[in-house]
């Protein structure tokens, strides 16, 4: 479904703060994989999502999703293939307009956008189902605001939108890292819930090790713009915390460093 | 005072353009102050080259819109920040406008002689003609910014990362916000020149200010008279109001024989008074500020 060929991200070349963050970095993802992305702070994990999702070029090497090369196409070209949820849960709903013109934008993502209603009848008869499934009570409130809606809100309303017009690839970028244990508890589970019903080829990053652990078929850690460990299946799944942190300090070099990694 | 109303209508018409790239796109357009004496320019050459008033009114939004078009490209692709793209089209306007005029500073045309759509000759069906060309204005923004490409262009003003993310191209919809409001100047500026009977090079000088000042008084009013039934065809139309407001206060000070060389120092008050009101409301429930004096009183 994706293929990654030895891509690599120099930012500022040539400067002083130049930094290396993609090394000829190589992966394929089959139809429905799930795979949790882990790894210290710098790693390069958000980077390689935003070289999926084309926010800038890439230096080196070929992105092919879903059959298409799509190394040369700028973002807005490539969003016809992929769903995305941020870590900002601003970043993922326009403030200033209606929950149901969000989920009507998501709706026609990477299509050509005419002169037709913005949100046609049946429409918001089915993003009232949806938003029933995602038990917020937000049917009810299709009209208001979504800045006035709480980030954990916010959040679960930008999985929604990235499921509503099937993507080939849904990255999600450390979608639970700023809510309450909670919300992203329960954030996390309707991820799950999405990626299964719909069969979603996904790539999750998370800084938390067990629920790299719990969710996905499939788990990679990146070290120093590379996959330094990838593990699937069974394997996975008999997984325990410290044993990741072992094989990190070992492939590594050194233990894995951040607070939020420890404590989780 | 009438004649005041018929102005500020043709000030309001201005607005309307100005709130599409103010509080639509998120960009101060300051292309405005240029693209308005444009419109007002290639009106009154038109009607004076014996085309009809409306046929010349549409050269004009044309031509507006084409400002907003390199003022758009300047920034999307040049990557020249919105407000100096603006300067720097208005700036380049200056010259392109005394061409347009024949290289004169303005250029009369006389109701007299020519059929001109609105005229200070004929207050009451100025204000008609006005008010049905504003109306007709809101509805199509009402119609249009409902679509599919219109959303696309408020997304942009909302959030472009989220907008791009969503694959709508935001470098196209903003040079197509940039358009279509120089285009709404201009046709303003083509009905300023008409109701005085004359362009001049000058009448765009503080366009962009009386267009903040328009949408701003609008919302103020909008949101205390309606308060939460406030919704986009009322955000519009008390934008138009806005601007009647706006040039009836003007109309009042030189009633009050105040001297008229003061009124840009008014307005840009007025103004920067109403744009501070949101900061300093926020400012009164969370504040550095209060806790100055009570952190004397705990000390002392």
């Amino acid at each position: 479904m994706l293929d990654l060929f030895e891509i690599s991200k120099t930012f500022n070349p040539g400067t002083i703060n130049e930094k290396r963050a993609l090394h000829k970095l190589s992966l394929h993802l089959d139809p429905g994989d799930f795979v949790t992305v882990i790894g210290g702070n710098g790693a390069g994990k958000s980077t390689m999502l935003n070289a999926i999702a084309g926010v800038w070029p890439i230096d080196e090497g070929r992105i092919v999703l879903d059959g298409n090369d799509v190394t040369a196409l700028p973002e807005h070209k490539r969003a016809f293939l992929i769903g995305r949820v941020f870590q900002d849960p601003m970043m993922g709903t326009a403030p200033n307009m209606q929950l149901e013109e969000n989920l009507a934008l998501a709706k026609r993502r990477g299509q050509k956008r005419g002169l037709g209603w913005g949100v046609t009848k049946e429409e918001r008869g089915e993003y009232r189902e949806r938003l029933k499934t995602l038990g917020l009570g937000l049917e009810d409130r299709m009209t208001a605001r979504v800045g006035l809606l709480s980030g954990g809100q916010r959040q679960a309303v930008t999985l929604l939108m990235a499921s509503l017009q099937e993507p080939k690839l849904l990255l999600l970028d450390e979608h639970t890292a700023a809510l309450d244990p909670a919300t992203a508890a329960k954030v996390l589970d309707l991820s799950d819930q999405i990626v299964s019903e719909h069969k979603l080829t996904t790539l999750m990053i998370t800084h938390n090790m067990t629920d790299a652990i719990q969710h996905g078929n499939r788990l990679i850690m990146m070290n120093e713009g590379q996959i330094i460990l990838d593990i699937r299946g069974e394997e996975k799944n008999h997984l325990t915390r410290q044993e990741l942190l072992d094989k990190f300090a070992a492939l590594a070099g050194t233990p894995m460093e951040t607070d939020s990694v420890l404590l989780s | 005072m009438p004649g005041g109303i018929s102005q500020g209508l043709v000030w309001g018409i201005m607005a309307l353009g100005i709130y599409v790239t103010f509080r639509l796109l998120d960009v101060a357009d300051l292309t405005v102050d240029g693209s308005f004496t444009t419109g007002g320019a290639v009106t009154v050459m038109l009607i004076l080259a014996g085309w009809p008033a409306w046929a010349a009114l549409l050269v004009a939004i044309l031509v507006g819109m084409l400002a907003g078009f390199c003022t758009g490209m300047l920034h999307t692709k040049f990557g020249i920040p919105a407000i100096l793209s603006g300067i720097l089209t208005q700036f380049a306007l200056y010259s392109i406008n005394l061409h347009i005029m024949g290289m004169a500073a303005n250029k009369a045309v006389s109701v007299d002689k020519y059929h001109l759509l609105i005229s200070s000759r004929n207050i009451p069906l100025a204000i008609l003609t006005s008010a049905i060309i504003a109306i007709a204005l809101i509805s199509v923004f009402y119609w249009y910014f409902g679509t599919e490409q219109g959303s696309a262009l408020r997304a942009t003003g909302s959030n472009p990362a989220m907008s791009r993310a969503l694959g709508i191209n935001i470098d196209n919809m903003k040079v197509l916000g940039l358009s279509i409001s120089n285009g709404v100047v201009a046709l303003a500026g083509g009905l300023m020149s008409q109701y005085q009977g004359f362009a001049d090079i000058n009448m765009g000088r503080g366009a962009i200010v009386i267009g903040l000042a328009a949408v701003i008084i609008g919302e103020v009013l909008g949101n205390a008279l309606l308060k939460k039934y406030i919704n986009f065809y009322f955000t519009l139309t008390f934008t138009v109001i806005g601007g009647i407001i706006y040039y009836l206060v003007v109309v009042i000070v030189l009633w009050l024989r105040l001297n008229s060389n003061d009124l840009k120092l008014f307005t840009a008050i007025v103004v920067a008074l109403f744009l501070a009101v949101p900061y300093l409301r926020g400012q009164r429930i969370s504040s550095f500020a209060k806790f100055k004096q009570k952190g004397a009183k705990n000390h002392a």
